[in-house]
């Protein structure tokens, strides 16, 4: 097995084994056939629960395993579907010009990322200081992009349309001879599912990896880190880079399945979610990330379309009591019970084949 | 005569705003300032606090025991707020900005599911006066007067009380003030029941001005967290001037653009203070002072 694939299990990450590979790789082909035996509309939401599952991984890779609290992933979410947006408006979808937009609208926030992490980082803004900073980023975006409502903010022929938001962007389109390839139904999910799929592996070789283990030891302990000789703001500036692109990657995918980006996608609410959901399932685990997102994604849509109004105190008592009752989050907790329960087991087994005298 | 108009337009402006911004922090300039809990919910303690205050006046209690109500309901929910969730999350930072979250959450929807999408507001007493083509309230104008001596009253309470020296004792080193005698539990559930009937209070105030509705603490909370960022932890030196700067920079940019340029204003500077002076203003003048 080469090295970089054994990283894929390790000490970062829950879940290892046979049994856990062939789980996953059974949910992913049940959630690759789905399109042919459900029908458009459930479709269309199974997507919209994975288009939020990058932010939440990049956040659990920022707060969970480098300890960096950032409370405005939104911003690159908002930024990447507004970049999307306009150069997709401006360009059509003639050729690869969509796929040139899609593109532009990560290395945006790229750029925005490495200017604001410079910003925190190199500058010393520490623990719940780079919170406040990067909301206040997120609620300057919001209350701009609000004031745009006038004729005199277009950019080419897109107008950015303040509080209601741009819309009628046209999809990802690979030209294919006579009848190009239109990312949408079907197709966007697989795109968005394979996209998925691939963050995923990937966050969990980067997490056991050497990168991953110095992020974890800043985690615990930046100046012991530092001692020790590590560029710790240069570890804290590439992490919240990634983060704050796969936060784009949402963005954007959010942007293609609605065909719409609004200011209030970067507002406190929207700015808190993402926080939620990553400490709800546990921030310190990617799996338990994945999990809760698209759990906590279904849920409000169930309980908004089901209890109506009492969808949000459903929500708030559930985070009440992952809060109060499991602080590592609910599937890190459940995880670490199951396991420590099936390791007495199997030493109680040992006992008996060796026969010891029992303690 | 006109300039003065002008010049009194603005001042009133800036006076209002400034008002506005020492009033949101107040509450939170406890809870977050001093304690440092990150609490998303002060926004909707200031709801309970007006929606307490709206009813009980029109149920006929005369205006001022009805904001002695709205005040004394919110610091209420607040002390059983504490006893129940918030003590367990006391230096669990993360932890508390989601507990409080979810706190707003479940009072935003159930106020709305209770009262409804609004309700009938007061009537905003003592009329107003006119300069020139324009006319000012006279209670907005008397908002900055009662936001000063708040200020001064909390300076009082916690320089010069015992409750405030235990308190502050308390929140600078607990283990010191336990060994010394203090009671910490209970100091700091009084302490987050102040801060929560300030918010309270902030609620009473602002309801004879304002509709109120279910969501209104948003409207607040991001002024109250700009607010006590700038000024820093020490309230009582940070709380004016930190509110001062930050209403000149925002009634500045709302004369010229608009008012969501001056709410983009306020959140630059705030980005901007955290780069520059980590510790607010109160941290900065304890610094060159020679102090911690």
């Amino acid at each position: 097995m080469p090295r970089w694939l054994a990283l894929l299990d390790g000490p970062q990450t829950l879940g290892h084994g046979r049994a856990f590979w062939f789980v996953f790789a059974l949910i992913v082909l049940v959630a690759a056939l789905l399109p042919t035996f459900v029908d458009a509309f459930a479709i269309t939401n199974l997507t919209y629960f994975l288009v939020w599952v990058f932010m939440a991984l990049g956040l659990s890779l920022i707060w969970g395993y480098a300890g960096i609290l950032s409370f405005g992933q939104t911003a690159f979410f908002g930024l990447a579907g507004y970049t999307y947006g306009v150069i997709s408006i401006n360009l059509g979808d003639a050729g690869l010009w969509t796929w040139f937009a899609l593109l532009m609208s990560l290395v945006l926030p790229a750029v925005l990322a490495i200017f604001v992490g410079y910003f925190m980082f190199y500058g010393g803004v520490r623990d719940v200081f780079v919170g406040i900073v990067t909301l206040s980023i997120t609620l300057v975006f919001e209350t701009f992009m609000a004031q745009t409502a006038g004729p005199e903010w277009t950019i080419g022929s897109a107008r950015l349309n303040g509080f209601n938001g741009m819309s009628n962007m046209p999809p990802l389109t690979f030209p294919w001879g006579e009848n190009p390839i239109i990312f949408d139904g079907p197709s966007f999910f697989w795109l968005v599912l394979a996209l998925a799929v691939l963050v995923y592996v990937g966050l969990r070789i980067v997490v056991n990896s050497r990168f991953g283990n110095v992020l974890v030891a800043i985690r615990e302990n930046p100046d012991r880190a530092e001692m020790l000789g590590y560029n710790v703001r240069l570890y804290q500036l590439f992490v919240f880079v990634i983060g704050s692109v796969l936060a784009g990657v949402s963005g954007v995918l959010y942007t293609l399945w609605g065909s719409y980006i609004t200011p209030s996608s970067m507002g406190l609410t929207a700015a808190a979610l993402p926080i939620i959901w990553v400490a709800a399932g546990g921030r310190k685990d990617i799996t338990a990330t994945l999990l809760a997102t698209v759990l906590l994604t279904w849920l409000s849509q169930q309980l908004a379309v089901k209890g109506s109004q009492y969808a949000l105190i459903w929500m708030g008592v559930i985070l009440l009591v992952v809060v109060l009752f499991a602080p590592e989050g609910l599937f890190v907790t459940v995880w670490k019970k199951l396991r420590d329960r099936r390791r007495l087991q199997q030493v109680a087994a040992a006992r008996k084949t060796v026969s010891l005298p029992s303690a | 005569m006109t300039f003065l108009v002008e010049a009194y337009a603005f001042f009133y402006q800036l006076a209002d705003s400034f008002a506005f911004l020492v009033l949101c922090g107040l509450g939170l300039a406890i809870i977050f300032g001093m304690m440092g809990v990150i609490n998303l919910a002060h926004g909707e303690f200031i709801m309970c606090g007006a929606y307490v205050t709206v009813l009980s006046a029109r149920a006929g209690l005369p205006l001022p025991f009805a904001m002695l109500c709205g005040t004394l309901a919110a610091g209420l929910v607040g002390l059983i707020l504490e006893f129940l969730i918030i003590r367990r999350l006391y230096h669990r930072l993360f932890d508390s900005i989601v507990a409080t979250w979810a706190l707003s959450l479940i009072a935003t929807q159930g106020m709305l599911i209770v009262a409804g999408p609004s309700i009938e507001g007061l009537k905003t007493p003592f009329g107003s006066f006119e300069l020139g083509e324009y006319s000012f309230s006279v209670y907005r104008a008397l908002l900055p007067l009662i936001a000063l001596l708040l200020l001064g009253a909390l300076y009082w309470l916690f320089v010069r009380t015992r409750f405030g020296i235990y308190s502050r004792a308390t929140i600078q080193d607990a283990n010191m003030a336990r060994a010394l005698g203090a009671n910490t539990g209970r100091i700091y559930s009084q302490t987050f029941t102040l801060g929560a009937a300030l918010a309270g209070l902030t609620g009473a105030l602002y309801a004879p001005t304002i509709t109120a509705v279910p969501t209104m603490g948003q409207a607040f909370i991001v002024q109250s967290f700009v607010t006590v960022v700038v000024s820093g932890a020490d309230v009582m030196l940070g709380l004016a001037p930190s509110a001062a700067v930050l209403a000149f920079i925002q009634s500045l940019l709302t004369k010229s653009y608009g008012q969501l340029i001056g709410q983009i204003g306020l959140l630059l500077t705030v980005i901007i203070v955290v780069r520059v002076l980590p510790k607010g203003i109160s941290g900065w003048v304890l610094q060159r002072n020679g102090g911690r």
